[in-house]
């Protein structure tokens, strides 16, 4: 046995260590479908609590939607549970590229491509489509896929500071000798969620030759005023080169991504990209609910209407309390708490209060900004977010925090 | 030595802080501090290879060895004949 006690040692002091540091992530078991109210057994072994869920990404409340359930039941009759391949061996059915259509029709693209996760697409992309002699060029606050992905990539990289035009406009000029500029950005931010320049983002690109990269994940299926996105919003529809997002949020949040853009780009990812070569095809099931969620999109807007008018709300209600949030309209809203003890503490109050919010600190933002982010559904009803509001409310006020300054929190609590 | 520290730190500034950013000094912990993320060091390295005419090799471009404003003098340091 090659797993020694030296070894087994080892990985122990490291946990140890990640426990020390107060980093260590403990899964809350839900025992119901995703949704507003959810049962949750946590910690371990407790009896099952009602929660009202104020941290999950079902946008649009579509998650377990019963006409998104049904379209996936029928797929499962019609299509089988597996396909047991990759896409380019025996992995491809008709309703596989019947929705890469419907997605490119969506976005408003030329084409687009499947992958088993956006994770996958952006840990894919670049690879597929850059070399040595290209640059790209990230925002600072991109997703962790993303770096991933242009970790695995050639090309040489560099980053400008977060949505800062002048810093990107400079570091296109510094990078003028390249073969191919790429620009990096996601659409929404999910920790700050902001929304990116982009319609100044595309007129760099233009300007200094460079192409335009968005991680749509946080906005596809209700930003925009028919909800395709920042780049609907932005008002750049069509000229994005390319756009990667995510079926497992807003999109019915089941699993599954895609590469959609430029047909050459998305046609070169078709042969080259590593995470779509060699991992298995997108279940026909998934397929299935994902070609129901976007026949409900493009048939009303309904969902995305009532998500506005809740984010609305919601921060209109957390803002008279007196907490601070990032600035931003988006469902992503993030009350600052400065302290990572403290955003722990809140959490944690909030959960005896029946309200679950996680707590965000350093590493996953930087240091001395750590939050309570909350993201607000189509799938709330107004009765959700006022106990929700009177939760934080009752939490703050134990915390002595309403009304307070961001220098008066840390003052208070440190940061 | 000291020229040298202060046009990394100028750089640094220019190139990391946001505007509401507290100060920094030669020694604060830039990368362990999450002022730098070690990704970002890059461009850092970039700069400073190009500055001073010098090749940096990425093992002793380590984000301990580039911690603070003293600690990357002193690589840099190295290397400038």
């Amino acid at each position: 046995m090659a797993y020694s006690e030296r070894v087994r040692e080892t990985y122990q002091q490291q946990l140890g260590g990640i426990k020390d540091a107060g980093l260590f992530k403990q899964e809350r078991f839900i025992h119901s479908s995703q949704a507003a109210d959810i049962e949750v057994e946590f910690p371990s072994g407790s009896a099952l609590k009602n929660v009202i869920n104020m941290c999950a990404n079902n946008y649009l409340g579509l998650s377990s939607h019963p006409d998104v359930i049904k379209a996936a039941h029928e797929g499962l009759d019609t299509r089988g549970y597996g396909m047991s391949s990759v896409r380019f061996i025996c992995g491809t059915q008709d309703i596989h590229r019947e929705l890469e259509n419907k997605v490119t029709e969506f976005l408003g693209t030329e084409d687009t491509i499947l992958f088993p996760s956006c994770m996958d697409a952006n840990a894919g992309v670049f690879e597929a489509v850059l070399t040595k002699d290209d640059v790209m060029i990230s925002d600072r606050l991109v997703h962790a896929s993303i770096i991933d992905g242009i970790r695995l990539c050639a090309a040489e990289h560099d980053t400008f500071k977060h949505s800062n035009m002048d810093h990107l406009e400079k570091k296109l000029q510094l990078h003028a000798d390249k073969r191919f500029k790429i620009v990096i950005t996601d659409g929404v931010f999910s920790m700050d969620g902001d929304t990116a320049k982009l319609a100044e983002m595309v007129s760099l690109c233009e300007q200094y030759d460079a192409m335009l990269f968005l991680d749509d994940s946080h906005a596809s299926g209700f930003i925009g005023k028919t909800g395709r996105g920042t780049h609907e919003q932005c008002g750049v529809v069509g000229k994005i080169d390319i756009i990667t997002t995510t079926f497992g949020k807003a999109l019915g949040g089941a699993s599954g991504g895609c590469v959609s853009g430029r047909k050459e780009l998305v046609e070169m990812c078709r042969q080259r990209a590593r995470p779509y070569l060699f991992s298995n095809t997108v279940a026909p099931v998934v397929v299935s609910g994902v070609l129901k969620v976007l026949d409900i999109l493009s048939a009303s807007t309904e969902r995305r209407d009532k998500l506005e008018t809740n984010a609305d709300y919601w921060r209109k209600g957390l803002t008279e309390a007196g907490f601070v949030l990032k600035e931003g309209d988006t469902p992503i809203i993030p009350v600052m708490l400065f302290n990572a003890k403290l955003a722990q503490d809140v959490s944690r109050d909030l959960f005896d209060e029946g309200i679950y919010a996680i707590g965000f600190f350093f590493p996953v933002v930087p240091q001395g900004q750590a939050r309570i982010r909350t993201q607000i559904s189509a799938g709330h009803e107004r009765h959700h977010l006022d106990k929700a509001l009177e939760a934080f409310i009752k939490v703050g006020k134990k915390y002595d925090i309403l009304g307070k300054t961001k220098q008066e929190i840390i003052a208070k609590y440190g940061k | 030595m000291e020229e040298m520290k202060k046009a990394i730190l100028e750089y640094i500034v220019e190139e990391y802080l946001e505007d509401d950013d507290d100060e920094i000094t030669f020694d604060s912990p830039l990368i362990s501090g999450g002022i730098v993320d070690s990704f970002s060091m890059v461009s850092l390295k970039r700069f400073l290879e190009t500055k001073y005419s010098i090749s940096i090799p990425d093992e002793k471009a380590t984000p301990e060895a580039f911690d603070t404003v003293d600690s990357i003098a002193t690589v840099v340091n190295e290397f400038v004949s």
